[in-house]
């Protein structure tokens, strides 16, 4: 999948390193929340394991075999603005060292590859898990499956604007897509059992699951069974047993921890994620898209065609090739991209809404949980012992010794 | 690290290419990359003077020009996406040999394989001629982000240490008689991959308290100063000038 030099024309090329940089530079921030002070440690080690992922190759079928992007991996395993990270760097490595993927292309390459399957691959893991539950192995099948089709239109999109070789984008939409559909099943597969493998040892690492995971139910040696919420130090004791005053003090410290914790919030780290992304695509669609405009040798030749396939397949196409045929001429190209963005941002807003205010209906505990335990270890992090993250059972029993 | 540990991929020498400071170098190879991608496919004679350039930075450097084609093997995934073009390009169709071929198809499988094997070459000769780490660091005097180069040192450090496990993990697979043969042996491979994460995970955080613990404060301490002279500058950079004059006289 890397792209080498000459793939793409210089535009091309130099407005997807700026967007691509705009990305890497949003994320760098956002990492720095992630992971703090351990930022340069953990990605380097962690970009260095989906580099050796991406060596591994798995069969398919009948003699092929394929890799993992690991574009959804890294996002799930350690958040997204980590893992666009991790990405970017792993294909710089790539590029710079290896020379694979071409030095001029690698804003290209970062962009699909880092930025494109991290959104992705992100974006269909929270939406699957907001609304199905704490389903992580199936939010990771789809959110991987989705993510390197997703990838594969992105780069059918830029070659169509900006590549060197003139294309039916219908037809290469269609063969990309679908072939990528099969290599995603894949690379969900793995995913989805490389996620699962790191859930059952150590649940606290999978960053897309902190506060996923089932209550966990403590039962001591009189019987007294205490349940206790999500992950990492807090203790809602909601104990059907239990010595009244503990379960009374307990449950006040988490409601404290759960007061303090809120105003800093869960959903924070998400909204400058989603107008950097909203960013990326109006850039992508506008910019870009003028720039198409400027080079007529591919473009024409595709209007042409997609007047052929209109004729040939009817209706199906007959709209796109409408619509290509009003404006290619009149209206630039680039501000009907960034209708066309607009509009789906809309109909994606409309729905994520609609996902997201069924969900609080349906259970506003969980999600104040979620918030509160992702805060905590990461104040945790800071400057306890790790351990005390690390060891769940250790944490509670710990907290519980304390109550 | 550091010492001593000479990645393969650098080809230890004394040349004057050798010797120029990693930012100029890379600075060359960026501009070059960037004149080839920005010529027109049409102008063959211009094409044909950046590889001469490329055969004088090699025979400069002292690279073996096998070497340097063992290495350029990474392409060829991509050759044979540029001889598909032809055939399934658009536009007015010649016949070749029996194959009716799309002539736009045929220009741009050229443009690729051109464009592409400069671009491979170039960077072959960067990384034969210069340290893995004086490149990060000659990315970080172009005020490439500080915290992206030391993400990237850190892999580039570690990543013999990962593959290594990955590698030591095939083993033990293998010695308990496992291949994977089709998909459904695909979740083995998952959980390998699985207990990588924790493994890599879990040493990065020993290394970030290891570094804390020698008073780390986010930035790495510069050892090495890496002063360019302008005589260096001009040097390098007549690379990418050569470039763009040849592009200016096949006009």
């Amino acid at each position: 999948m890397h792209v080498p030099d000459g793939f793409f024309n210089a535009v091309t090329s130099i407005s997807a390193g700026v967007v691509a940089a705009a990305g890497v530079a949003v994320c760098l921030r956002g990492a720095r929340r992630e992971l703090d002070d351990r930022t340069a440690p953990m990605a380097g080690l962690v970009a260095a394991f989906i580099f050796a992922v991406q060596m591994l190759n798995f069969p398919v079928a009948a003699g092929t075999s394929g890799h993992l992007m690991g574009g959804a991996l890294a996002a799930i395993l350690v958040g997204p603005y980590t893992g666009v990270l991790c990405m970017a760097v792993v294909l710089l490595v790539q590029s710079v060292f290896f020379a694979d993927g071409g030095l001029t292309a690698l804003g290209v390459n970062i962009t699909i590859m880092g930025i494109v399957t991290v959104l992705a691959g992100w974006g269909v893991f929270r939406l699957v898990t907001r609304v199905a539950g704490g389903k992580v192995a199936v939010a990771a099948f789809l959110a991987a499956l989705v993510s390197v089709p997703a990838a594969a239109l992105v780069f059918t999109l830029l070659f169509w604007i900006g590549g060197t070789a003139p294309i039916e984008v219908g037809t290469v939409a269609a063969a990309m897509g679908g072939v990528h559909l099969l290599i995603g099943v894949g690379e969900g597969l793995i995913t989805a059992v490389t996620v699962g493998a790191v859930l059952a040892v150590r649940p606290d690492l999978v960053y897309g699951a902190r506060g996923l995971t089932r209550p966990l139910l403590l039962r001591d040696a009189e019987g007294t069974t205490t349940t206790t919420t999500a992950t990492a130090g807090t203790t809602a004791t909601a104990g059907t047993t239990a010595t009244t005053d503990t379960t009374a003090t307990a449950g006040a410290a988490a409601s404290a921890i759960e007061g303090a914790g809120k105003p800093v919030g869960g959903r924070g780290p998400l909204r400058p994620f989603l107008l950097g992304g909203a960013g990326v695509t109006l850039v992508l669609a506008g910019l870009v898209s003028f720039v198409a405009s400027s080079s007529p040798d591919g473009l024409e030749a595709v209007a042409e065609n997609e007047g052929f396939i209109d004729r040939a397949t009817g209706h199906l196409f007959g709209e796109w090739a409408l619509a290509d045929y009003g404006e290619v001429g009149g209206i630039p190209v680039g501000v009907a991209g960034i209708i066309g963005v607009g509009l789906v941002l809309l109909v994606a807003g409309a729905v994520a809404h609609a996902a997201r205010s069924r969900d609080t209906s349906r259970d506003t505990s969980r999600d104040t949980s979620r918030d509160t335990s992702r805060d905590t270890s990461r104040d945790a992090t800071l400057d306890q012992p790790r351990d005390q993250v690390r060891d769940d059972t250790q944490g509670r029993a710990h907290g519980e010794t304390r109550a | 690290m550091g010492a001593g540990h000479h990645h393969q991929l650098h080809l230890p020498g004394d040349s004057v290419v050798h010797r120029l400071p990693p930012q100029c170098k890379l600075l060359a190879v960026f501009a070059f990359a960037l004149v080839v991608v920005a010529t027109p496919r049409e102008r063959l004679w211009a094409f044909a003077c950046y590889a001469l350039l490329l055969a004088g930075v090699a025979a400069a450097a002292r690279v073996p020009p096998g070497r340097l084609l063992r290495r350029m093997v990474i392409e060829v995934p991509f050759v044979l996406f540029a001889v598909f073009i032809p055939i399934v390009g658009l536009g007015e169709r010649i016949s070749v040999l029996g194959l009716s071929l799309s002539l736009p198809g045929l220009w741009a499988a050229w443009n690729i394989l051109a464009k592409a094997t400069l671009g491979v070459a170039a960077s072959v000769l960067l990384t034969a001629t210069t340290e893995p780490r004086a490149i990060l660091l000659g990315a970080q005097r172009l005020r490439l982000p500080s915290l992206l180069v030391q993400i990237a040192m850190f892999m580039l450090r570690y990543l013999d240490v990962i593959v290594g496990e990955m590698r030591r993990m095939r083993v033990a697979r293998e010695s308990r008689g496992f291949e994977a043969r089709d998909l459904r042996h695909a979740p083995v491979l998952a959980r390998s991959a699985g207990a990588l994460f924790i493994r890599s995970y879990e040493r990065g955080e020993r290394v970030h308290l290891a570094m804390l613990s020698r008073g780390y404060t986010g930035r790495m301490p510069v050892v090495d100063d890496l002063a360019a002279s302008a005589r260096q500058w001009g040097l390098a950079l007549a690379l990418p000038a050569l470039a763009l004059a040849v592009w200016g006289l096949t006009w």
